[in-house]
């Protein structure tokens, strides 16, 4: 369908936001925020933290205690409470970097408590010279930063229910993060290993308890893996992988092993459960995708969202995250109308290849009910689908890389609900 | 690289840090200021590196090797049959995944009834797991799930036997080892394709 160059359904032209002068209402969180508001203080009274001094230095800082409720929200096996989910609050966040306490977290078997002095990461197999690096000599190597996104390939798998859940967009999507990743190019060190020409896949190992493995293609390894150990500016939190992580950019979560240790280099994958049993894709047919790497061209409208309301007809601003595998967003457009009209949204510069990209669009809601979706294309020419179209080409059975259209239906009454349309 | 191969050599390894950071910071500066590297280096957009990795003998290699690989490379000697892995199932991991491997809080493991092409198919490892080989090495790394690690290799096959005859793959006596294991044919072994890399090379 053709992009509107008019305003569709409320939705105003990019120069109405990039121009500045619009001032745009916010959709009111709930429930973090719902509670009665305090009055502020009389003109000319100093509030409180005014009339005393302020609190002295921290070592390491934390947010406001007024934002302790923005939490990553843990989705865990009861049995085991190490295997599970806790997802990014979207919805809460601005920008495109994922603070690193808020990143998604997915473990198979908990969060190892490493001592990085006695880690190392082995390269072994199909190499002229088998090695074994501490963490002190892999902080020594060059190193190279990239601002990355990663995601689950099972985030948004509600998106397969035969009704649309009703849970606020984190809380569905929330298996995606972005951070900025600094580690050592790993074609560095299986240069220095010497690849022999037979070493085609590469067994990737965790140092967790489920010593979790996967295999993967040497030619991404030498493109553009790295062995990180630095998330954010800082080591890696244990969580997300301390003290090194393999990161594949723009490659499902699953493949940029936490708590690397081990590479065993092969001429063969090695077919570990995780990427048989688990991580893929059952088709209608019986048959079942594997190896699926790349994360798809993916965008979702994080506000207005599931939960939130609209207080009243105003101008908002729609506020969302866009981002591919396969390089860099091309373009992100919105409809209110349910998808029969389309208007280009604004980027938030600078738009960076498998990055989050933050996109906006300014819309008047003149209080009739309304269905707001995006819908992303990258740089390849990929166009997210519709949830119709994804469900026909692969069923509803294959679990993981849900990267449909999301909708969101507001309300005469300003509420924001999940509905397939 | 014409790296020379005593570099990675103990003595290289023992050398002390600041002498071979200078060398390093050295290298690196003279690539900076002169260009391309020397004759006989290949060119490289790649940063020069130091090369700090530690050799690694293949017994210490295969020590932490946990990877089984269909056609049974990486099994290690040992044998279970599925009567010596019955108790050891119903002590270790009925609790979370049901007593004949279904109906637990855990993933069923046997017993499906529903097949792939249904709306709600039954994926268990008889199913849909394309590699016997694939359950010995997930059990060897990641069970039992409060010790993980902690079965022996005749345990882990006994295991691994007694999972495939609760799927009728093998007869309850069948001794399942490095031999046998990879010759178990599963049902599903033909069942998947590979999308953004080949199943094979």
């Amino acid at each position: 369908m053709p992009t509107s160059r008019r305003s569709s359904a409320g939705l105003l032209p990019r120069r109405a936001l990039l121009g500045g002068g619009l001032a745009l209402a916010s959709a009111v969180a709930a429930p973090r925020e719902a509670g009665a508001a305090e009055p502020a203080p009389a003109e000319g009274e100093r509030p409180p933290w005014m009339r005393v001094p302020g609190r002295p230095f921290s070592g390491y800082g934390a947010p406001s205690r007024f934002e302790e409720g923005l939490q990553r929200r843990i989705g865990a096996n009861r049995a085991v409470p190490g295997n599970g989910v806790s997802w990014t609050p979207l919805e809460e966040l601005e920008g495109v970097l994922t603070p690193s306490g808020l990143h998604f977290e997915r473990h198979h078997h908990g969060v190892p408590d490493i001592d990085p002095q006695r880690h190392r990461l082995l390269i072994h197999g199909l190499v002229a010279r088998p090695l074994e690096f501490s963490v002190a000599d892999l902080r020594r190597y060059p190193l190279r930063s990239q601002l990355l996104f990663i995601e689950c390939g099972g985030n948004s798998n509600a998106g397969w229910h035969r009704e649309p859940i009703q849970r606020p967009a984190g809380s569905v999507h929330g298996m995606v993060s972005c951070s900025e990743w600094t580690g050592v190019p790993l074609a560095l060190l299986l240069r220095e290993a010497g690849l022999d020409r037979r070493a085609t896949w590469a067994v990737a190992e965790g140092a967790d308890a489920f010593a979790m493995d996967v295999s993967l293609p040497v030619s991404k390894l030498m493109d553009d893996a790295l062995v990180a150990l630095y998330q954010n500016g800082e080591p890696i939190r244990p969580e997300h992988g301390y003290p090194l992580r393999l990161i594949v950019p723009g490659w499902e979560g699953v493949l940029n092993v936490k708590w690397l240790r081990r590479l065993h280099l092969v001429d063969r994958p090695v077919m570990a459960r995780n990427e048989t049993a688990r991580y893929t894709e059952l088709q209608p047919d019986g048959r079942a995708r594997q190896f699926t790497f790349v994360i798809e061209a993916k965008s979702l409208i994080t506000s207005p969202s599931h939960g939130q309301r609209l207080p009243r007809p105003d101008v908002y601003e729609i506020r969302g995250l866009a981002w591919s595998g396969r390089g860099r967003i091309r373009r992100v457009e919105v409809s209110a109308d349910g998808g029969r009209r389309w208007t280009q949204a604004a980027l938030q510069e600078p738009v960076l290849p498998r990055c989050l990209t933050r996109f906006r669009a300014a819309w008047r809601w003149d209080g009739t009910p309304a269905v707001l979706k995006s819908r992303a294309i990258d740089e390849t020419g990929a166009v997210q689908p519709e949830r119709e179209a994804l469900v026909r080409s692969r069923g509803t059975n294959g679990y993981y890389h849900y990267h449909a259209i999301v909708s969101w239906a507001v309300d005469a009454d300003g509420t924001v609900t999940h509905v397939y349309a | 690289m014409s790296t020379p191969e005593s570099r990675h050599g103990a003595a290289a390894a023992r050398r002390p840090c600041a002498a071979r950071a200078s060398a390093v910071a050295a290298g690196m500066l003279a690539a900076v200021l002169s260009g391309p590297a020397a004759a006989g280096d290949p060119p490289q957009a790649e940063p020069i590196a130091p090369r700090l990795g530690r050799p690694l003998g293949e017994a210490a290699a295969a020590r932490f090797d946990l990877d089984v690989f269909p056609d049974g490379r990486g099994l290690p000697a040992g044998r279970g049959t599925a009567a010596e892995g019955r108790a050891l199932y119903a002590a270790r991991c009925a609790a979370c995944h049901g007593p004949q491997g279904r109906g637990g809080t855990a993933e069923d493991l046997a017993g499906a009834e529903e097949p792939l092409t249904a709306r709600t198919p039954d994926k268990t490892i008889g199913s849909y797991w394309p590699y016997a080989t694939t359950v010995f090495d997930f059990v060897r790394r990641a069970k039992p799930m409060d010790a993980p690690g902690s079965f022996t290799n005749d345990e882990v096959y006994a295991l691994t036997a007694f999972l495939l005859f609760a799927n009728g793959l093998v007869g309850e006596t069948d001794p399942i080892d490095a031999a046998t294991l990879p010759r178990v044919r599963m049902p599903n072994r033909d069942g998947f394709f590979g999308v953004d890399a080949g199943r094979e090379r």
